[in-house]
């Protein structure tokens, strides 16, 4: 596969696994006010925080009220990492590798695109019914997905698509779990009153995980919703489930076996994994969350550098009888 | 969804679209005889279009709209900063051949192919016509298309000229005439496949009774003809579709044409030319490229042969091409027979190389470059339609009876100035072919424009092509950036039975 075309999916998926997390966030946070007194802006500019781009917001708008933050995730054309932006982004990346897709999975990509930019020239209509809207785009990113599983081979560009959804979803669950544990710390005492609950069940919520949540642990402690959605295996929104499929599809690429590493990024991810799959989450917490989830994020970041030196940006020359064999050699192992 | 109709009309009020009223205005009508009665290929269709219910053809017009959108068969509105996107100007109603007159349009195609591509290799070699005193050696010497660095190229199976696309238009009276040959890259056949691919859906019963030539294997057509063109020695060769990038504006279709064939898309900048060979860079490291079906014109291919200051091409790539070691679909250089000058001893070569009478006939040309002919164009401009030998699409052209005295004086400078840059030609009144305006038909102009594939050995034309339409009423210029669209192409196999349903 072109390494130009393996970015471009790469890239593609994880701008609209992006847009899906931006949009489930938002709408929790719709949802959960609609339930408390809370003070509204203490409530919204925390999701500004997850995005890590408070300080781009606070010098273009100034106070977190509820529309600016909403209109600056959603539709704000600037802001690279808005809603709109990212569906435009995906967009741009799909068409320019069109040949490479299944006609079905492009023609959703278009029309998820197409109907975001007519939702955005009148955002008024958002207000009408927000749930309705968030839930729209997430059941748009839904379909984009599901075809790209049911009607792309499951080959190599598959498993870059795969590579670029599951590195997002895990920088994202990190940043959420951040944000969130951080705010919600001062209440623990607190534990157990109907807000503090209400609040860990956003968070759980937003990550779609409330009720795998529930199935597991019933009871909400916020221990264990940190344990659940840094280190359990099955949650497809866990960190470590993200790292343990990502790490499965660059292998399936490259045709190494797992437990082994041919590439910078299959060693970066595989220490990664490792570490994350041998770790409990009293250590975690010991260690400090803070700090262990912003080395996290670094480490991934890395994955993410790996990938483009090892399969994007391959540099040398080519030789004049570029023998196939290496090249049959992945192909048996991955066939 | 947004609405993306072209059709301002509501199907709630609007009329049932007859034939009742429907004009001739003198022209030559592809679906309607002098009298007024059906032409057998469009009998059943128009029939069937006649009875269906109020509101039904305006609907299906609006669904085929919605589903080209949807497909992302769309251009920029330029500036428009909010990112509106229009699809190509599609048309309901199909234009329809019957069989007898397609048999003779492909054998004058074939025919014209095979001679065009000897006139090529001539040019490139020993210039024969131009000794036998056939084409004069002053025109070939002042061709501005000449490429230099294919002086005694011997392309792959003697093929420079793989893929056409021609232009043919009908007259008044009748006649079917080529008026421009396309030798480059010629492109609009991703619109050919995708408009049937929405008629199908519009009127998938008719197509059951009409007997429509299928057009669908096309792109496995063209990949077989690619493969053919690879480096002997190679046994599975690796084929390519060479981009300008994703802001040309014919990218949709290198991106169809790429996908419909299962081969890789590539751009300039993911090629590397290194011993003579051409690599792809992949995300296993290098890979060998055999057959690039190029879509970038001559000048940006290789900076270190053609347009130094390319950003498009690839660096060695002639090189690579000249060892043989990689193949190229069209040759570069094919541009010599697409100036418009070298365009009217067309039917000369026919009698040169294949001792043949040409059966499609040229648009009766002009060459200002002789004296007795400039006379003439000189004094008729408010008559012809005067053309700069190497532009298309269009433009650099007079239309003389739509024009002002202001710009013919203008003109005749510029031909004066530089007589070897112009040919003129009578205005041919294009036949016209019923549209769907508003909620009613009207006649508008179109022409043809059929693709051929060739291989060294046999010529296939696909039986359709691309039928361009000027919406604007009564404009003879159907080319897409001067308010054209487009029509299905529907070569009738055998005369239509009878059925039910539509």
């Amino acid at each position: 596969m072109l390494s130009r075309v393996a970015d471009s999916i790469y890239w593609m998926c994880r701008y609209i696994e992006r847009a899906e997390n931006l949009a489930r966030f938002i709408e929790v946070t719709f949802s959960t006010l609609l339930g408390t007194a809370a003070n509204e802006k203490q409530s919204w500019s925390p999701l500004i925080s997850t995005t890590g781009d408070l300080q781009w917001f606070q010098s273009r708008y100034g106070e977190a009220t509820r529309e600016q933050v909403v209109y600056f995730l959603t539709f704000d054309p600037e802001y690279p990492n808005s809603i709109l932006s990212c569906v435009t982004a995906a967009r741009e990346n799909g068409r320019s590798i069109r040949e490479a897709l299944p006609t079905q999975v492009w023609e959703q990509l278009n029309q998820f695109y197409q109907r975001t930019m007519q939702l955005s020239r009148q955002p008024e209509t958002l207000w009408q019914s927000p749930l309705d809207f968030y839930h729209e785009i997430k059941l748009s990113s839904h379909l984009f997905k599901g075809l790209m599983d049911g009607s792309m081979s499951h080959g190599e560009g598959w498993h870059f698509a795969r590579m670029g959804r599951y590195l997002e979803q895990a920088d994202k669950t990190t940043r959420m779990v951040d944000v969130q544990y951080y705010r919600l710390q001062p209440i623990r005492d607190a534990m157990g009153s109907p807000v503090d609950d209400l609040q860990w069940s956003a968070l759980l919520h937003s990550l779609s995980g409330l009720e795998m949540y529930r199935q597991k642990y019933h009871q909400i402690l916020p221990v264990r919703v940190v344990d659940f959605l840094m280190l359990d295996r099955a949650f497809p929104s866990s960190v470590m489930h993200c790292i343990d499929q990502a790490n499965i599809s660059l292998h399936a690429i490259s045709g190494c076996p797992v437990d082994s590493f041919c590439n910078l990024a299959e060693q970066r991810l595989g220490r990664l994994r490792s570490q994350l799959a041998f770790m409990r989450v009293d250590e975690i917490l010991q260690q400090g969350l803070h700090a262990f989830i912003a080395e996290l994020q670094n480490r991934i970041n890395a994955v993410d550098d790996a990938l483009f030196q090892d399969f994007i940006a391959i540099s040398g020359a080519p030789a004049a009888d570029e023998t196939p064999q290496m090249e049959a050699k992945m192909r048996a192992a991955t066939s | 969804m947004q609405s993306q109709s072209s059709s301002s009309v509501s199907i709630d009020t609007a009329a049932r679209p007859t034939f009742d009223r429907y004009e001739l205005d003198g022209f030559y009508d592809e679906a309607v005889d002098p009298k007024g009665q059906f032409r057998t290929s469009s009998a059943l269709l128009l029939q069937r279009v006649e009875e269906l219910p109020q509101g039904e053809l305006l609907r299906r017009q609006q669904a085929a709209e919605q589903l080209l959108f949807r497909m992302g068969i769309t251009f920029n509105v330029y500036g428009d900063s909010q990112g509106a996107e229009k699809i190509f100007p599609f048309d309901i109603i199909p234009r329809t051949i019957d069989a007898q007159e397609w048999e003779r349009i492909e054998s004058g195609l074939k025919q014209r192919i095979k001679a065009l591509n000897c006139f090529i290799h001539d040019v490139y070699h020993d210039q024969e016509i131009v000794r036998a005193g056939v084409v004069p050696a002053f025109v070939l010497e002042t061709c501005k298309a000449i490429r230099e660095p294919c002086r005694g190229l011997n392309p792959p199976r003697g093929v420079w000229c793989h893929i056409t696309g021609t232009d043919l238009i009908r007259g008044a009276d009748g006649t079917i005439y080529v008026l421009e040959d396309n030798l480059r890259c010629p492109s609009g056949v991703s619109y050919v496949l995708q408009n049937r691919f929405v008629m199908k859906r519009s009127f998938p019963s008719l197509f059951d009774l009409s007997h429509v030539r299928p057009v669908d294997d096309y792109p496995s057509r063209l990949f077989s003809l690619l493969q053919k063109m690879a480096p002997s020695a190679i046994s599975n060769p690796t084929v390519v579709v060479l981009t300008p990038g994703v802001f040309n504006s014919a990218y949709y279709e290198h991106s169809f044409l790429a996908q419909q064939m299962g081969v890789e898309l590539v751009e300039g900048r993911d090629l590397v030319v290194r011993d003579d060979t051409v690599f792809m860079r992949t995300t296993r490291g290098f890979r060998r490229v055999d057959v690039i079906y190029r879509r970038i014109d001559d000048d940006f291919l290789d900076p270190k042969v053609f347009r130094s200051d390319s950003l498009l091409g690839v660096p060695g790539l002639i090189d690579a091409y000249r060892s043989g070691r990689v193949a190229l679909a069209n040759a570069p250089g094919t541009g010599v027979a697409d100036d418009k000058a070298i365009y009217a001893f067309v039917e000369a070569m026919i009698e040169f190389y294949l001792g043949e009478k040409a059966i499609l006939p040229n648009v009766p040309t002009y060459l200002c470059y002789r004296q007795d002919d400039l006379k003439y164009v000189l004094n008729h401009l408010d008559e012809l339609v005067v053309k700069a030998v190497g532009e298309s699409g269009g433009y650099g052209m007079l239309v003389g009876p739509q024009s002002t005295a202001e710009e013919r004086r203008a003109f005749a400078d510029k031909i004066v100035s530089q007589p070897r840059n112009y040919i003129a030609q009578p205005t041919i009144q294009l036949s016209r072919v019923p549209t769907l305006i508003g909620d009613h038909f009207e006649g508008r102009h179109v022409d043809l424009r059929p693709y051929i594939l060739y291989d060294g050995q046999e010529v296939f034309v696909l039986p359709g092509g691309l039928t361009r339409v000027a919406l604007r009423k009564g404009s003879l210029v159907v080319n897409s950036s001067q308010g054209g669209g487009s029509k299905d192409t529907w070569v009738i196999a055998a005369p239509a039975r009878k059925g039910t349903g539509s």
